[in-house]
């Protein structure tokens, strides 16, 4: 069955409406593009979207109660709210290094969920 | 009596701008440079700013904004330069001289040799804006509760309606559905989206949440705490139609109708502000109205990208330590202005006092347009442009020029900033400049 699927390219200002038409999964055309890199983002988001994970993870004893968190890279867009969800049950002690691994290949993509911050350890809490 | 410190140059605020100023100034050559912070930890608002999408200039990378913060936040732990955290700036006197206060040292005297002002922005709240309706808890400016959400471990809300598509209501739109919440919709007076492309797709089409264009809030209802929005469609004079009214249940209004740069401090020492910045008048060392202050960052005007926030910052901190080691060699011409020429808004820095060094012009357009040239104009020749495939209104432009170029300036007079309809031809004119996020 042929298909057409919507995208707004986001790689300039000019934002063009991307129009992909597919027929069982092969891409027959991209239109609306001014450029070769709309067509390519187009392919890339009707074929395989992915996204960065952004989020936080519960810090006992650091100077915030929150810690920021990234991913290595970007994991398929579907698995970003079950990843997120994964996420909120994590709690850390500080201190937490920049970078530290707090999960690693997230939900078997490959990808490593990493502090994006150092986060010190609270004076009163004494060291361990 | 208590000491007066007297450092080569104080900073105030501690965030991008702050942290990539200091670093400039102790780079070329200030031994004593002191930062003052009001908050506990240096940043600023990065650390909030958890999404990533930072830096593709800077670092040729993008970031988180934590990552961004921690990259300056260990540069300047290298190095000896003072940092005073938890200390409010109270009073700045025209001859540099600042009062601040702390509880571990109290009142603070301090008289540095050169200032930065970067204090940033703060957000128009729900005043600014004039939404009737009673006024119950539950209305929200979209920074304080991506605080609450990603610094606190608070969440302000679970149904929420977003008021304004500027960068941070899309963002939060999105960190409140991945929390749990549920976001009705986000609605924007303008016909056009007030953040990046990118934010659109990625926080909103990505979750699916609508963005209704052209529409207000007209109402908020509930006196305790929030209970519904009435919202409505404007017509071309951005007045709400009669009849369009709709009214959504709710328990949190969000707010993202846009940032004031920070200038209060400014005006105590004396600054001058450009109406149209609501920022310092600067020249192209960033240097203010005022002897040796010299401003960077939000403060000047509300930057999209923090890497141009980090270029300014850059300038300014240069620019202070020269002016302390060197002084200054304030030609004895007036200042040359420039003026926002056709399809801009503002353009900074303002003025031209020395013709010495690379200057790069940030702006804004007024409303969309394809297919253009933003250029450096003077009298009737352009100097130094590039050609864009398309300007938008959230997307500042930066157009650079060099000594060669600027060497002609004095003797031609008017100098603009215009954008032009790109009628083609004429030689490359520059390549577009990579997109980075907010
Ligand atoms: S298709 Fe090309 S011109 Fe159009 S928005 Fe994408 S990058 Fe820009």
């Amino acid at each position: 069955m042929r298909k057409t699927h919507s995208f707004t390219c986001i790689n300039c200002p000019l934002s063009c409406s991307l129009e992909l038409v597919e027929e069982d999964g092969e891409i027959l055309e991209v239109k609306g593009n001014d450029c070769e890199i709309g067509r390519r983002y187009a392919e890339e988001e009707f074929r395989d979207p992915r996204r960065m994970v952004t989020t936080t993870v519960k810090v006992r004893n650091g100077i915030l109660p929150l810690l920021p968190v990234v991913s290595t890279k970007p994991i398929p867009k579907p698995l970003v709210k079950e990843a997120v969800r994964s996420l909120a049950g994590v709690v850390l002690e500080a201190p937490v290094e920049d970078g530290q691994v707090i999960v690693a290949d997230i939900l078997n993509t490959g990808a490593d969920i990493v502090a994006s911050r150092r986060l010190d350890r609270l004076h009163s809490a004494g060291n361990d | 009596m208590h000491k007066v410190r007297k450092p080569d140059l104080a900073v105030i605020g501690a965030g991008p701008a702050g942290l990539g100023a200091a670093l400039a100034a102790y780079e070329a050559g200030l031994k004593d440079v002191m930062i003052i912070e009001r908050d506990v930890e240096l940043g600023g608002i990065l650390p909030q700013c958890i999404h990533d999408g930072f830096g593709s200039i800077v670092f040729k990378e993008t970031l988180t904004g934590p990552q961004y913060a921690q990259r300056f936040i260990d540069r300047v732990e290298k190095t000896d330069i003072e940092v005073k955290l938890n200390t409010m700036v109270l009073d700045l006197k025209p001859d540099r001289s600042i009062t601040a206060v702390n509880a571990r040292e109290g009142i603070l005297e301090i008289r540095p040799r050169s200032l930065v002002l970067a204090m940033g922005c703060r957000e128009r709240t729900r005043h600014q804006i004039l939404i009737p309706g009673y006024r119950p808890a539950g209305v929200i400016c979209a920074g304080a509760a991506q605080r609450d959400i990603n610094i606190e471990g608070l969440l302000p809300g679970r149904r929420v309606v977003i008021l304004g598509s500027g960068d941070i209501g899309l963002i939060m739109a999105r960190r409140f559905t991945l929390e749990g919440a549920e976001v009705e919709g986000v609605y924007e007076i303008m016909d056009h989206p007030g953040g990046l492309t990118r934010n659109v797709v990625q926080c909103l089409h990505d979750f699916d949440i609508p963005l209704h264009l052209s529409h207000t809030v007209t109402f908020i209802h509930g006196r305790k705490r929030v209970e519904a929005v009435t919202v409505s469609r404007v017509g071309e004079d951005l007045k709400p139609v009669r009849g369009t009214e709709r009214v959504v249940p709710c328990d949190t209004l969000v707010l993202s109708v846009g940032l004031i740069p920070e200038n209060e401090l400014s005006k105590k020492a004396g600054v001058a502000l450009d109406p149209a910045t609501a920022g310092p008048v600067v020249d192209e060392r960033m240097e203010t109205s005022v002897d040796g202050i010299f401003a960077c960052g939000n403060v000047m005007n509300v930057f999209d990208l923090v890497d141009y926030v980090t270029h300014t910052a850059e300038v300014a901190g240069r620019a202070a330590a020269e002016y302390v080691l060197v002084g200054r060699k304030r030609e004895r011409e007036a200042p040359l202005r420039v003026e926002p020429g056709r399809n801009v808004k503002f353009v900074v820095p303002q003025i031209l006092r020395g013709l010495d060094r690379e200057v790069s012009f940030y702006f804004r357009v007024r409303h969309p347009e394809r297919a253009v040239r933003p250029n450096l104009v003077v009298g009737e020749k352009a100097l130094a442009g590039r050609r864009a495939k398309m300007v938008r209104p959230p997307e500042m432009v930066r157009v650079k020029a060099g000594p060669e170029e600027l060497k002609s300036l004095r003797e031609r007079g008017e100098v603009r900033i215009e954008v032009m309809p790109d009628t083609g031809g004429g030689g490359e004119g520059g390549e577009e400049e990579g997109d980075g996020a907010k």
